[in-house]
């Protein structure tokens, strides 16, 4: 079918956004709110608590980006209703506030003063008026290019730049074109290759916004913190077992996921909503696959693509994560991890435009209700991004 | 088409990918460039693993090693054609 008529079956939320799930969210403000939204997702079927570490004491950018994170994930069209449960009222009410701005349910819980029983008890009454409240939402057919589609590779090896990420870069090339929103960051991994990502950017000052997100990397992180040329951790152990030997070939490879011609038309804070319109953006964030997700997810994207070399099993709690490989030892390893095998790519028993294709019909079967790997094996990993010691 | 054992992303590369399980030492590989699908034998000095790299040509102590037709880092020990190459003659020239 020509690919401007492509169609899924989604739920179109208040604010227009659709949705490939239907979660009632039970999110914990902070670490020790954790408790009381887990007994409630126990108690209340069909909703899914967010369990994290952090929300205390953050102070400055950092809470800023805890606040991002948090709305976002509230937000997030994947999530029909939410609970929100903070230790305090008043940061409590921010998040609430912040998610109520897409028209969706959703219901703030303070513990002080009330102690995690009773507050798990009104908590409960509501998530259950949510669950039968969202539960009742029916899928509509959406064009394919109205859902968010982010990607971030992880366990790379050498077949990741030479298969999995082209295979991404393929379906961004022609989804993109199309209306898609589409994502990529791990602004550490782009080192090597962070010239030929600047020549990405859609215009002059996109691009000097990259370099000065990478070059801001670069200083404050890597100089900042570093012990050795960082060859323990980038590349990882994983990533050298499978070939790679340095961040620059690594990076390369990661490069491969935003396709030959498209360009990136914003560089987006880590979790900020994407506001330049439809069209791929770089996001800054870290390398490591839970952060990165957590981050995407927050900034809106429903549906995510991950190109893996070995064999990384993530998941994310609200957003289906598409494992793609195109290592055959991987597929015969562990191909319960897999959803789209493109293994034929480095047998040349497959092209490059043909993997795009057949992801594209696996990103529609997902939209569609279809488990990832992922979903099925239960993986879960929200993991939000801090970025100093707490106050 | 024949399946063959190793890849080359550019033809500038110096290096290619071995893309078989249980490559053995002495195999005359055939190896195909991506970018134009040329192709061209090679044979393997050593057993060398799926993913990693192998010298398409000698290379000396401080060469620039390309693959993506890109820099990926220098050479630290000689490299004979053939050979594999990974952590133990090559090294990143950033951080």
């Amino acid at each position: 079918m020509n690919l401007a008529e492509r169609k899924i079956w989604g739920y179109r939320r208040e604010n227009g956004r659709v949705g490939v799930r239907n979660y009632v969210a039970i999110l914990p403000l902070d670490d020790i709110s954790n408790a009381a939204c887990e007994a409630v997702a126990a108690h209340i079927q069909g909703t899914i608590a967010l369990p994290h570490a952090y929300g205390r004491l953050q102070f400055g950018e950092d809470l800023e980006l805890h606040f991002r994170t948090m709305i976002g994930t509230g937000a997030n069209p994947n999530v029909a209703a939410c609970i929100v449960i903070g230790i305090e009222g008043g940061w409590t009410e921010k998040v609430v506030a912040g998610i109520a701005k897409t028209g969706k349910p959703v219901a703030g819980f303070s513990i002080e003063g009330n102690g995690d029983i009773a507050t798990v008890a009104a908590a409960s009454r509501k998530a259950k008026e949510f669950v039968h409240w969202a539960s009742e939402k029916v899928r509509e057919q959406c064009p394919i290019t109205d859902i968010w589609v982010a990607a971030k590779c992880g366990e790379s090896d050498t077949t990741t730049g030479l298969a999995s990420c082209p295979t991404v870069g393929n379906m961004y090339d022609k989804l993109v074109p199309l209306g898609l929103y589409g994502c990529f960051g791990e602004t550490s991994e782009l080192t090597g290759a962070e010239h030929l990502a600047a020549a990405r950017a859609v215009s002059p000052e996109i691009k000097e916004k990259f370099l000065k997100t990478w070059q801001a990397y670069q200083n404050d992180v890597i100089e900042a913190h570093k012990t050795s040329d960082l060859s323990d951790s980038q590349p990882t152990k994983g990533n050298i077992a499978g070939g790679l030997t340095t961040i620059e070939e690594k990076a390369l490879g990661n490069l491969e996921k935003i396709g030959k011609k498209i360009k990136y038309i914003d560089v987006l804070e880590p979790a900020e909503a994407p506001a330049r319109g439809n069209g791929l953006y770089f996001m800054d964030t870290s390398s490591a696959a839970a952060e990165c997700c957590t981050l995407q997810a927050a900034a809106g994207y429903v549906v995510h693509i991950f190109p893996t070399g070995q064999g990384n099993v993530i998941g994310n709690p609200i957003m289906p994560v598409v494992k793609v490989t195109g290592n055959p030892r991987t597929v015969r390893l562990m191909g319960e991890h897999i959803d789209v095998d493109v293994s034929g790519i480095v047998r040349r028993e497959m092209t490059i435009d043909q993997a795009g294709d057949v992801l594209i019909d696996m990103i529609e079967k997902t939209a569609n209700g279809r488990l990832t790997a992922a979903e099925a094996l239960g993986h879960r990993e929200f993991v939000m991004t801090k970025l100093y010691r707490s106050a | 088409m024949t399946i063959p054992q190793l890849l080359v992303h550019d033809r500038r590369d110096n290096v290619g990918v071995v893309v078989v399980e249980d490559l053995a030492a002495g195999t005359d590989m055939l190896a195909v460039v991506t970018e134009d699908n040329s192709d061209f034998h090679i044979a393997a000095r050593q057993a060398t693993p799926i993913g990693h790299k192998i010298a398409l040509k000698d290379l000396a102590v401080g060469d620039t090693v390309i693959k993506y037709g890109e820099d990926i880092g220098k050479v630290v020990a000689p490299i004979a054609k053939g050979e594999h190459v990974h952590t133990h003659n090559l090294k990143t020239k950033r951080w």
